[in-house]
């Protein structure tokens, strides 16, 4: 199964309707599997830390949602992590594909990529980086509950390692596929 | 479109807020945005469907589009300021688009950023909110022009008609009161003011 018909079953099992996001390359196809179902309901942000606030009200009013967004788009959210998600205890879970590493062509990217994992551990904010098919599912879903269990974010980081990483990259830098 | 946002009277966000919330009778969630728009919703009476927000300026109409999207039969109303709402407008766009019929925004504009010190906004100058909501797409978008006007608008139900923005130009008062600082306290009883709340056992 692709990883992200894998993920989206996660998803599912652990009752995540709302899927809130702000596009990327490598998430396209899991954007496009939401709009394909109509199990979910998808939101098409302008921003992140929208989609966190959409999310988060989402939560509250009883249904859950996945927030899906690129690196850059963490770097946007630290103020909607710190002062709403963390201090309202509102479990969260964020989907967020790895640029910045690993064949990387724009310097933007590569810098800002830098701050999400010293941020993520500053915040205390659970994370996990899915590098493979075969660990994805256990690690997923389990990170998943106990979210909501302890009522926390968590992000799941989807490393280019599970996800090929992103097309453009591969075509400018004419990268090997990853073993 | 400006004579319009000129022609209408300044008003007092505490005294509407009030009117706002004593003709609430569906248990509408109201989500009060950062600072003095969510001191003036506590100070009109608590209720266990009001959503207090401490920090995270201007995602007080995010939060309600996701109470809106995942209770489609509850009205939801977003109460925001000026200078909140031009932190983040970008939402009125994907509300426009994602058309919840429940869902009610309500922006008090003194054009100032009142509680850090009376800065001006852009709101002051060359920006209207209401054209920005209907050139985003909520075409259900208006100025109140008095008293009377605010009350005929919101004498519906609001789960219902939506999306819909009132822009109300209000004077440069603080709020009256002062929202109890404890978050988790604020999301647990919001939770149960809409059903979603666990108990566990520990209500008293």
């Amino acid at each position: 199964m692709h990883w992200s018909d894998s993920l989206l079953a996660i998803l599912k099992d652990n009752d995540i309707r709302l899927t809130a996001y702000v596009p990327d390359n490598v998430l396209t196809p899991l954007i496009a599997g939401v709009y394909a179902d109509n199990y979910f309901l998808p939101v098409a942000a302008t921003r992140e830390d929208e989609a966190i606030g959409t999310a988060a009200g989402a939560y509250m009013a009883g249904m859950r949602g996945a927030v899906m967004m690129q690196t850059s788009g963490f770097a946007l959210i630290a103020n909607a992590l710190a002062s709403l998600v963390l201090p309202y205890q509102i479990a969260t879970v964020m989907v967020i594909s790895e640029r910045g590493t690993m064949g990387e062509f724009n310097i933007g990217q590569s810098l800002v990529a830098r701050t999400m994992r010293p941020v993520l551990e500053t915040l205390g904010i659970a994370h996990h980086t899915l590098t493979d098919e075969a660990n994805m599912p256990f690690i997923a879903d389990s990170a998943i509950k106990q979210a909501y269990a302890t009522q926390a974010p968590v992000a799941l980081i989807l490393s280019p390692l599970l996800t090929g990483g992103n097309p453009a990259a591969k075509a400018k830098l004419k990268l090997p596929k990853p073993s | 479109m400006n004579n319009e946002r000129n022609a209408v009277k300044t008003l007092n966000r505490t005294a509407l807020t009030d009117r706002l919330v004593r003709g609430l009778k569906r248990d509408e969630a109201v989500i009060g945005g950062i600072g003095n728009t969510n001191f003036d919703l506590f100070a009109a009476g608590h209720r266990p469907q009001n959503f207090y927000m401490l920090g995270s300026m201007g995602l007080a109409c995010p939060i309600a589009l996701g109470v809106a999207l995942a209770q489609p039969e509850r009205g939801v109303i977003a109460l925001e300021g000026d200078g909140s709402i031009l932190m983040g407008l970008g939402c009125l766009a994907t509300i426009a688009n994602l058309k919840p019929r429940n869902l009610t925004m309500i922006i008090w504009d003194n054009g100032i950023y009142q509680i850090t010190g009376k800065q001006r906004a852009a709101t002051a100058g060359a920006s209207d909110i209401v054209a920005i909501a209907r050139g985003a797409g909520i075409a259900n978008s208006a100025w109140v022009r008095d008293e009377q006007h605010f009350d005929e608008l919101i004498d519906r139900r609001f789960d219902d008609g939506g999306p819909a923005l009132l822009a109300v130009k209000i004077d440069d008062q603080p709020g009256k009161g002062q929202t109890p600082r404890d978050p988790a306290l604020i999301r647990s009883r919001f939770m149960k003011g809409l059903g979603t709340g666990r108990s566990a056992g520990l209500e008293i």
